[in-house]
């Protein structure tokens, strides 16, 4: 595994080779598992040959087809119907019981569900918010503490069974300890939720208006959460030295971060950004999964707004997910970021049964950089020299 | 019979004016007449591809895959799906395409001598890698035209006299008639000891 930071294009690439055993499997053509050596093995001593093209256009047409990565930013599709049109992608009809059945289905949940949770999710919010403020106002002491984490906890536990949300949590005895970072795969904004729900976090994040700015400054009062001003998000360093500061004083609650940066389908674990393993402190993984047979909790941030995402949330089955909490791990003494940043996803992703890629979660939105293709280019060109058969060229033809 | 209910509203933008829905999904049927599941399942793919949900494809919404993105020949291999002149190509575009790409299965080998010749044969396969190199259609393969997909597949790793020699090198082997370009016959010739079936074609799961 190279070390240094800039072989970033060749790890992405070798990465790139070895993962793909995985998610084939469940693919919808079979990919066969070749590499450019051995797909362009030469029939003769011509240094070029007009098939080379073949073994690109054949990759080419396959990515057309199925490709690893953007499927990872639309909701994962099921196995069988779950009986919520949203997953009913390919839409047939197959009896008129089933249609009843859907039917009743829909009116339970618009009907009966929504109401209930709305009224629970009203009640936990504004609680919160009441709640952090009165706390807000005390002086800082252990029983602030002590009141802070208690509003927290019971707020949080309101809006999850808001959410009807059914969590399973593994290994409580590695939970994140003060002083730590804590880093989970992202799947949607109820992660958070998720994870406060058994713990207490200081959040990361960047400042909001509207609703969720009222909740931000009321928090923020009652335990020390560090919000940014979208300024300080793109000043790398500040926000790195803010966060060291915090990790630094032990007496402070675990900091949560995403690393993915972005919300992901919760199939597959994506690049976890290098910055917030250069802080430094212990980090705890935790991998989260969501069963997607109740619900999917994936937010497509380009197809939804928050609203819609909730109110889809709110009137699914139920949010069933299973959390588990891995052992802390610290950076090695010659270890880079990156390489530990690799390390910490693989432990996730083991954990969590999804599959690794090497593919930047900022995908959805930006193209992909140029190194990658000049790292494919630079292996055929190798491929095209090897043997110093350039070197020949000028003798002619003699190996025919 | 299967019912299958398309979403009508982009497959209609999709469609010539004089056919219906019924004889569309036909003629995808005759260029891939396997199974009605992949044909769902390549449709599910196109719509997820068409971020504009206008029932076309544009260049963008190709290069948005990132594996198609970091291939040496990837621009090349998007302009195949567009006919001459055109910013935007429907499903039976795309799946004409994809056509060339089928496997040749055994069973079809024998049949039907007299229809026309399907896309994903032997010879077609080859007529489609021609046309990647062959940029103005001319129907011959110049040393510019070589140079160019070298360029290309090499990037900045080998200097211009280098790929120069090798392209020099290439058409003498090929070169029968002494044009110093490859017409499709001789284009033909020299691919004859590849296994074109195997390496161009993608085998679907189910």
């Amino acid at each position: 595994m190279p070390k240094t930071p800039s072989a970033n294009g060749r790890q992405v690439f070798s990465y790139f080779q070895e993962s793909r055993a995985l998610w084939r499997l469940t693919g919808i053509i079979e990919r066969i598992e070749t590499s450019m050596e051995e797909e362009i093995a030469r029939l003769n001593e011509v240094n070029y040959e007009f098939s080379d093209i073949f073994y690109f256009c054949r990759k080419g047409f396959e990515a057309i087809v199925d490709d690893a990565v953007t499927q990872r930013f639309s909701s994962e599709e099921l196995l069988s119907w779950n009986l919520l049109t949203r997953t009913n992608v390919n839409f047939r009809y197959i009896s008129l019981r089933l249609t009843i059945v859907w039917v009743i289905g829909v009116v339970v949940r618009y009907c009966f569900l929504l109401p209930l949770r709305i009224t629970l999710a009203a009640i936990g919010i504004s609680s919160m918010i009441v709640g952090t403020t009165l706390v807000g106002q005390l002086p800082n002491s252990s029983v602030k503490n002590y009141l802070s984490e208690l509003v927290h906890l019971t707020c949080s536990r309101i809006l999850v069974r808001a959410l009807s949300g059914t969590i399973h949590y593994h290994n409580k005895e590695n939970r994140p300890k003060k002083g730590g970072i804590c880093v989970a795969n992202h799947t949607s904004p109820i992660d958070a939720i998720i994870l406060t729900n058994d713990g207490c976090y200081a959040m990361v994040g960047q400042v909001h208006g509207g609703l969720m700015g009222v909740i931000q400054r009321a928090t923020v009062k009652a335990c020390p959460h560090v919000w940014f001003e979208r300024s300080e998000i793109k000043d790398r360093h500040l926000v790195t030295k803010r966060l060291r500061e915090h990790v630094a004083d032990k007496s402070k609650l675990p900091i949560l971060i995403f690393p993915e940066g972005t919300c992901i389908n919760n199939t597959s674990v994506m690049m976890f950004k290098k910055g917030s393993f250069e802080i430094g402190g212990t980090i705890y993984p935790v991998a989260i999964k969501y069963d997607p047979q109740f619900g999917d909790a994936f937010w497509n941030s380009s197809k939804y707004n928050i609203v819609s995402y909730l109110l889809r949330i709110m009137t699914s089955w139920a949010i069933v997910c299973n959390v588990w909490y891995l052992p802390p791990m610290v950076r090695e003494e010659d270890e880079d970021a990156v390489h530990f940043a690799n390390r910490v996803r693989s432990a996730i992703a083991r954990q969590g049964g999804l599959t690794e890629l090497p593919w930047d979660g900022g995908l959805k939105r930006a193209k992909v950089k140029d190194t990658f293709r000049e790292e494919q280019q630079k292996n055929y060109s190798r491929m095209l020299v090897r043997n110093g058969s350039i070197g020949s060229l000028s003798a002619g033809t003699e190996s025919d | 019979m299967l019912l299958v209910v398309y979403p009508l509203r982009s497959l209609r933008k999709g469609l010539c004016r004089r056919e219906t829905i019924w004889q569309y999904y036909i003629s995808i049927l005759n260029w891939w007449s396997v199974s009605h599941s992949q044909i769902t399942r390549l449709y599910s793919r196109f719509t997820s591809l068409d971020k504009g949900e206008n029932g076309t494809l544009s260049r963008e919404d190709f290069q948005r895959i990132p594996e198609l993105a970091i291939n040496p020949l990837g621009d090349r291999i998007i302009n195949a799906f567009f006919p001459e002149g055109e910013d935007q190509v429907n499903f039976r575009g795309f799946m004409r395409t994809l056509a060339h790409f089928r496997p040749i299965e055994d069973n079809e080998k024998s049949k039907d001598q007299n229809g026309p010749e399907p896309l994903n044969s032997r010879s077609n396969k080859l007529h489609f890698a021609f046309r990647l190199y062959d940029l103005d259609k001319d129907d011959k393969i110049s040393r510019d035209e070589l140079l160019q997909v070298l360029r290309m597949m090499v990037g900045v790793n080998i200097s211009d006299e280098q790929l120069g020699s090798i392209a020099d090198r290439t058409i003498q082997e090929a070169d029968q008639d002494g044009d110093s370009a490859i017409s499709f016959a001789e284009f033909v010739k020299v691919l004859e000891k590849v296994d074109v079936e195997q390496k161009m074609s993608i085998r679907f799961l189910h």
